[in-house]
Order: structure tokens, then C-alpha cells, then sequence
């Protein structure tokens, strides 16, 4: 039986969703989509993905949220000229057509969907006394998709020098983003004050919890770097050259340390990423511990974006 | 009768669809990407009322699929802060937002050069 607040939050989700993709101001339609991702959120909550629902809510809306409104700001001027460019009703059809079809396919395969389900839970169970750790998305996470999080920090690091790599020429080694000067009494500076420390507590407390509780490494490591950009946006701190020695070994020891972890593995346990008996909650801490810094900082540095300026001579 | 599960499931269909026409009849760059987002989401959806079809040992939903998820909620944001990271850089460059090859910068942008990105901006 389908609940009236599933169906209520269903109708809202799709209705946020339809503005975010219709409204004439694209800073109104950035907005949307920050809604959007918060009711997202409460439909993982539903579907009783709570770490999921943590991620979504601090990465996927608050990050990606901030990121689409500095650049939504910047790109306002061009928006007279974007929406001249309206494509002809043939391609219109065409494009609904298609996405129709696409939806079609879709809920067929819902409505078709195996019962019972097939599931991976037991098996998850089974073997999760073997890690030591309480949270079964930590177990998956670090012991038996290991190879997987692995990929994804070098994916972080890899975006973040993606990003770095747009900066012309003449600004490579730079600070990222423009230097915010506020209010130093405004409301911004205060609560740039008065919200870091909460802030870097509840963060801490999401990670240190991710062992055994919903939580981890990515959603901390979230809440601590949007932290570090409220500092910045308020003017209270700059952004670091990203020429700094100092900056790009801490970008880099979390990702490197994994990988040292996975080649003792290869040499202890005959696997690479394989913990050897008994050490295996010891080694997945040590792994969460040194990837946490290292993923707040280049999150943050992602969102903060391209150098754009340079050491005066 | 539908359960929960596949009321969320249809739900992702539908955003997929949803997101699907709006990147492709959508001209705005940032637009797409916020498409591109929708899109994903309806994915991630998707597989997330699949995982809690597969609840078992206890738990309100398959621990794999939902760790791959998160996973996959990385890598997404990963890839819409490249995707950003280029546009502002097109629009440095050219004082426009276009995808269009043909497209003359606007005439706000002509009007205001310091838009355009300045090589030697220095720090202060």
C-alpha cells in the first residue's frame, strides 16, 4: 500500500522537479533544484538509505547547490541572449518523443521488476563480522568494494585537477575564486563565525560515527568543507595558492595512503586491498582517518574552482 | 496494488524523462548541467527503490547497491563541478554562454569588457 506522505512527497519531487527545468530565471531554477535535492533527501530517508540520504543532502544538493549558484550569478548577463536560441517544435517532439519513450521503458522495467527481489544483504551479513565494523555501508565501502572507493578519491583528485587545469596560462599556481570582501559586521561574517565551530563538530561527529552508524567519511568531509567556503564567502579567510607544496601533499596523502594500504594488503593477505585476519578494523580506520582531511580539502577546493588570480610581481 | 518501492521507482522514471527533454531542448549550458543532475538523480532513484526491494538480514534496504550509491553521488558531483568549471572558462574567454558556434557575444557583454577575464589580474 502506497502511504499519503509517500505519494505527497512523490508529487512535490516531481513538481520541484518540472520548475527547476522550466523557469524563465535560471537563478530561480538553481533554487529549485536545491529544494529539489533536499526532498530528495527525505525520499532516501523513505527508502531507508540513510547514508544515502546524508550524501545526498550535504554533496549532491549543498555543494553541488552552491556551486550552480556562483555560477548562475556569473552567467547572468548572458541569459537575454541563451534564450533566443530555442530550438524549432521538429526537435521539440522529437525530444519529447524520445524522453517519453525513455520513461515508458522505465516504468515497464519498475512494473516488471523480479519478486522476490534479489538481494546482497545476507551475504553482507554473513561476512561483515569479518571487517569489525557496525554500519554494513562502511563494510561494503572500504572491505568488500574497497577497490571501488579507492577509484572514487582518485576521481575526486582527478576532477580537482581538472578543474585547476581550466585557469589560464598566465594565473596556473593562483588562488581559486575572486576575494570576498563583506560586511565584517554583516550577518554573513557573524554566522561565518558562529557556525564553523558547530559545524566542524557535527562533521567530525558524522565521520567518527560512519563505523558503526549511518554516516562516514564522505558526509563529514562535506559538512567540513562547506564550513572552510563559508569562512571564505565571508571574507574572514582567502582561498590558498594552489602552488603550495604544503597544499598538494595533503590533497594527495589521503588517496596515497589507500593505495599503501592496498599494496601491504597484496603483500600480507595475497590480494590487493585485502585486510589481513584481525587487522581489518584497524586498517579501515587508519584509511577513513587519512582520507577524511584529504577529501574536505579537495571538495572544497572543487567548489572554490579555478585559480583566478596570481602573486603580484 | 503499487507499493512503496515502485511509487518511488515510477517517480525515477518519470524525472528521467523529465530531465532527458529539458537537456536536449534546453540551449542554456547551465541549464543542461542542471538537466544532466535531474537526470541523474531519477537514476540514483531508481537503483535506491531497487535497493529497498532487496531488504534483508535485518536491514530497511541492500547495503551494496546503497554504498554504490553514494559512490556514484561523488562521482556525479565530480563531474557537474568539471562541467562548471568549463562553462565559466568558455565564458571568460568569449563573454558569452553559447553552445552555438555561430553566436556573436551579446551586446551587454560587448558593453562591459572587464567581464572578460583580465591575464594579469593580481591578487588583492
Amino acid at each position: 500500500m502506497i502511504e499519503a506522505f509517500d505519494l505527497g512527497l512523490v508529487l512535490l519531487i516531481l513538481g520541484l522537479a518540472v520548475w527547476t527545468l522550466v523557469a524563465r530565471d535560471t537563478f530561480a531554477a538553481v533554487a529549485g533544484f536545491v529544494a529539489y535535492g533536499l526532498l530528495l533527501a527525505l525520499a532516501w530517508v523513505r527508502l531507508r538509505g540513510i547514508d544515502v540520504a546524508l550524501t545526498e543532502a550535504a554533496l549532491g544538493t549543498g555543494l553541488t547547490g552552491a556551486m550552480l549558484i556562483g555560477a548562475a550569478t556569473r552567467l547572468r548577463r548572458t541569459e537575454g541572449q541563451a534564450r533566443k536560441q530555442h530550438p524549432g517544435l521538429v526537435i521539440r517532439v522529437l525530444a519529447g518523443l524520445l524522453a517519453a519513450c525513455v520513461t515508458v521503458a522505465l516504468a515497464v522495467a519498475v512494473l516488471a521488476l523480479p519478486d522476490p527481489a534479489p538481494t546482497l544483504a545476507h551475504e553482507t551479513a554473513e561476512n561483515m563480522a569479518a571487517t569489525g565494523v557496525g554500519n554494513p555501508i562502511t563494510a561494503v565501502l572500504l572491505a568488500f568494494r574497497s577497490m571501488d572507493t579507492l577509484l572514487e578519491a582518485i576521481v575526486v583528485l582527478f576532477a580537482l585537477v581538472g578543474v585547476w587545469s581550466l585557469a589560464p596560462d598566465s594565473l596556473w599556481g593562483g588562488r581559486p575564486g575572486r576575494r570576498h570582501r563583506v560586511d565584517p559586521d554583516g550577518i554573513l561574517a557573524y554566522l561565518a563565525r558562529i557556525l564553523p565551530p558547530i559545524g566542524i563538530i557535527v562533521g567530525t561527529y558524522i565521520f567518527w560515527i560512519g563505523a558503526d552508524s549511518p554516516g562516514g567519511k564522505f558526509q563529514g568531509a562535506t559538512l567540513l568543507a562547506a564550513m572552510w567556503l563559508l569562512v571564505v564567502m565571508a571574507g574572514l579567510a582567502d582561498t590558498p595558492r594552489t602552488v603550495s607544496t604544503v597544499l598538494r601533499v595533503a590533497l594527495v596523502a589521503g588517496p596515497l595512503i589507500f593505495i599503501g594500504v592496498g599494496a601491504y594488503g597484496a603483500a600480507v593477505a595475497g590480494a590487493f586491498l585485502g585486510f589481513p585476519d584481525g587487522l581489518a578494523k584497524l586498517l579501515i580506520k587508519l584509511v577513513e582517518w587519512a582520507l577524511f582531511p584529504s577529501l574536505a580539502l579537495t571538495l572544497a577546493l572543487i567548489v572554490a574552482g579555478a585559480p583566478e588570480r596570481r602573486r603580484p610581481e | 496494488m503499487i507499493d512503496g518501492a515502485t511509487l518511488f521507482g515510477l517517480c525515477a522514471a518519470v524525472l528521467v524523462g523529465l530531465g532527458l527533454y529539458a537537456l536536449i531542448v534546453n540551449p542554456q549550458p547551465l541549464r543542461k548541467i542542471v538537466a544532466f543532475n535531474v537526470v541523474g538523480s531519477g537514476v540514483f532513484l531508481l537503483f535506491g527503490a531497487i535497493a529497498y526491494r532487496g531488504a534483508a538480514a535485518g536491514w530497511g534496504g541492500d547495503p551494496l547497491p546503497q554504498a554504490l550509491l553514494i559512490t556514484g553521488l561523488v562521482v556525479a558531483f565530480c563531474a557537474s563541478a568539471l562541467a562548471l568549471a568549463v562553462l565559466l572558462r568558455l565564458f571568460d574567454e568569449t563573454g558569452s554562454a553559447t553552445l552555438d558556434p555561430e553566436a556573436e557575444p551579446t551586446a551587454e557583454a560587448n558593453a562591459e569588457p572587464a567581464a572578460k577575464l583580465d591575464p594579469d589580474r593580481l591578487e588583492g
